[in-house]
């Protein structure tokens, strides 16, 4: 491979836009329905469905092998429901059970029949994309572009026509069949369009990149998102930026790293839609590896900020007549000195809950003061700390020196309503189990 | 469907009451042949509120969705204002049980509520801004408001709960069938549904409503249907809600009904 070359790249690329794109719009809804192995089944399916045509048609032209091939996938998906019906099986189950059937019953035909049917076994995986520029010579479009792009318009259009009807049908089927829109009827339409989109994608595209975009973007794209048209969005841009990228990988990305000629490209398109679910996996915002990460880590920042400010309440208490303030230096031996504690000192500092006291003498010798909100927000933890103990104390039998370690747990999430449950519940206690005084309720700091 | 069935009442349907909110007559329903509701009679009084009480398995859900025409009638009919459901959907609304829908899907719980505006508008046609008002509205009405952007899965099974109610709200229904709105829900909702329940009572709506709790009947309904694969006993609460009643609905099933289902079943595979 040399450069970019726009009438072999650019086909290349417009091909694999088509079909990604219009994969993808219909995965969304197989995603959200959990049928996503309905591409899966309908591309092995298909099979005795071409050898069918074939054996009444005695020809390969396309007409009849789309026929066959459509009615073999719509054929899946009424089996697999039946299936999953009659014989109390989950969808999953059921699918697979009705597609490999049909998968098999389709080599008999074709051994047994039509042994004469070259179908070459890569070409079935991979497809003939990088053909298509071989098409365009001596024709504005060529026909496998023009077949895709035909199927996509039919995808677009029908997800933008009935919208509501598919929103509704795939979030609550009951609700829609009883308000007159038939959920059942939306199901087969959105089988038909999957069949019809498989087959036409079969032969430029392959069927691995029809089953990856049929999943794929859904999945990255309903990880990331939070409302139905946006991740529809999302699952497009997955889409077309896996055949952009896909291409280019395939085509130069050997001789990146060295290695003679190119790859294929549906296989690498595949590759590159898998990356970015990969990535939508660590980065998304809520369920993502990532976010989860610094929510662990914002808690425990919280809770350390917790154990200083009730620390230096404690302080406080047993020093009524003001003495001097804990030094920073104590307050790290009590709490643990690591990087993340001395953050949160900064933090406090910094949002005003703890004042210095400078000495001049470096950070640690500095001392640490509540300010009004820091008493308030440690008030309100001592307070949920001493009547958790008084409350397990009045109802569990646990030895008194256990309370403590479930208090130190459990102050953290107490909420103000929590506390004045208890109290109402211990009638408004005065001491903790321990004899050491719970502070009564203050405004909110 | 079933000629077992079809021989017993040919005439379904003629002798409905047009002022009657939902009439059942001779109503049976049946799992893969095998009757799971038998010979369902029932005129629903207008502009109460009416548990469906029974054990696991008696066929309260089975009978409100058969009503509906989510299940197919093995014999009998039923009528709304004495006309079918199909020209009727307008004037009922649905609340499914929580648990039939994924809460992950990708929506707001003003998306949801708005789905309750879709049976009225045409095919292919997206919901207008009245349709957005009439959710908020509705959202309003169960306390919920300050959540309408809030996607549905971040909610609590009792916003949730409230969430489905809303989306019946806004479905601006004259009658109402409810699947176990009480369901897992916290206090504080209970007392919502309850408010709720009273204020679609006082502007005349008629409510069914699947209750598994009998220790509340007697405080939120005005009329209780006693369940058990057929009507046990069906009326006014303080006439109706008895012990013995609640004993023919709760002990002891009538073994002969499964004995004769069960025969059906294996009889009709045959």
């Amino acid at each position: 491979m040399t450069g970019w070359q726009w009438d072999i790249d650019g086909w290349i690329v417009l091909a694999g836009i088509l079909s990604a794109v219009s994969c993808a719009l219909l995965g969304n809804y197989l995603v959200l329905r959990r049928m996503s192995l309905m591409g899966d089944a309908i591309s092995h399916a298909v099979l005795p469905g071409l050898a069918i045509a074939f054996l009444i048609s005695h020809s390969r032209s396309s007409v009849p092998m789309f026929v066959g091939a459509v009615s073999a996938g719509l054929l899946t998906a009424v089996l697999s429901q039946t299936v999953h019906r009659y014989g109390k099986v989950e969808h999953g189950a059921a699918m697979g059970v009705v597609f490999s059937v049909l998968f098999a019953l389709g080599l008999i035909l074709i051994r047994q029949a039509a042994d004469h049917v070259d179908l070459d076994p890569g070409c079935v995986l991979y497809g003939n994309i990088n053909q298509i520029p071989l098409d365009a010579i001596g024709s504005a479009l060529p026909p496998p572009i023009l077949n895709l792009g035909i199927v996509l318009l039919v995808n677009v259009a029908f997800i933008a026509l009935f919208y509501k009807e598919m929103k509704i049908s795939t979030f609550d089927p009951q609700l829609a069949t009883t308000v007159g829109i038939p959920a059942d009827l939306m199901h087969y339409a959105l089988m038909v369009l999957v069949s019809v989109t498989t087959v036409a994608n079969f032969e430029s595209v392959g069927s691995i990149l029809v089953i990856a975009m049929l999943i794929v973007p859904g999945v990255t794209a309903h990880l990331l998102t939070d409302r139905l048209g946006a991740m529809i969005a999302v699952s497009i841009i997955v889409a077309v930026f896996s055949a952009v990228v896909g291409h280019v990988f395939a085509a130069f990305g050997p001789a990146w790293i060295g290695l003679p000629g190119s790859t294929h490209t549906s296989a690498m398109m595949a590759v590159v839609a898998g990356g970015l679910l990969l990535i939508a996996v660590l980065l998304a915002p809520r369920h993502g590896v990532i976010s989860r990460a610094w929510h662990r880590l914002i808690l425990s920042l919280n809770i350390i900020r917790d154990d200083v400010l009730s620390l230096l309440l404690r302080w406080q208490e047993v020093r009524p007549e003001g003495g001097r303030p804990i030094r920073q230096a104590e307050v790290l031996a009590a709490i643990g000195d690591s990087p993340l504690t001395r953050w949160s000192l900064r933090t406090l500092v910094r949002s005003g809950y703890v004042m210095l006291d400078r000495t001049g003498r470096g950070d640690d010798a500095d001392g640490m003061k509540l300010t009004a909100s820091g008493l308030s927000r440690a008030t309100g933890l001592i307070r949920s700390h001493r009547l958790w103990e008084a409350y397990i104390d009045k109802h569990f039998k646990l030895p008194t020196s256990h309370l403590h370690l479930s208090a130190e747990r459990v102050e953290h999430y107490i909420t103000s309503e929590m506390r004045d449950e208890m109290s109402a519940d211990l009638t408004s206690p005065q001491h903790d189990p321990h004899g050491r005084a719970i502070p009564p309720e203050q405004g909110e700091g | 469907m079933s000629n077992i069935f079809a021989s017993r009442h040919q005439n379904g349907g003629d002798d409905h009451d047009p002022a009657c909110p939902v009439s059942i007559h001779d109503m049976t329903v049946a799992y893969h042949r095998r009757p799971v509701l038998w010979d369902i009679d029932y005129a629903a009084p207008q502009g109460k509120l009416i548990g469906i009480v029974g054990p696991n398995g008696a066929g309260k859900s089975t009978l409100i969705k058969a009503c509906m025409g989510l299940l197919p009638l093995a014999s009998g009919s039923v009528r709304f204002y004495g006309k079918p459901y199909r020209a009727q959907r307008q004037i009922v609304g649905y609340v499914p049980q929580r648990e039939s829908v994924d809460w992950d899907f990708p929506a707001s719980a003003l998306d949801v509520v708005t789905m309750g505006r879709y049976g009225r508008l045409p095919w292919c046609i997206p919901p207008r801004r009245r349709d957005k008002n009439a959710a908020l509205a509705a959202l309003e009405q169960v306390g919920m408001a300050e959540f309408s952007h809030r996607q549905i899965s971040r909610l609590s099974g009792g916003q949730q709960q409230r969430v489905f109610l809303a989306r019946a709200l806004a479905q601006d229904a004259l009658i109402y069938f409810m699947d176990e709105p009480f369901a897992g829900v916290d206090a504080s909702t209970e007392a919502a549904i309850v408010t709720l329940l009273r204020a679609l009572k006082a502007r005349g709506r008629t409510v069914l409503i699947v209750h598994h709790d009998i220790q509340t009947v007697r405080e939120y309904f005005d009329e209780v249907m006693l369940l058990n694969m057929r009507i046990i006993a069906a009326g006014p609460v303080e006439e109706v809600f008895t012990q013995e009643n609640l004993q023919k609905t709760y002990g002891g099933r009538l073994t002969l009904l499964d004995k004769a289902a069960q025969a059906m079943a294996r009889i009709g595979r045959h």
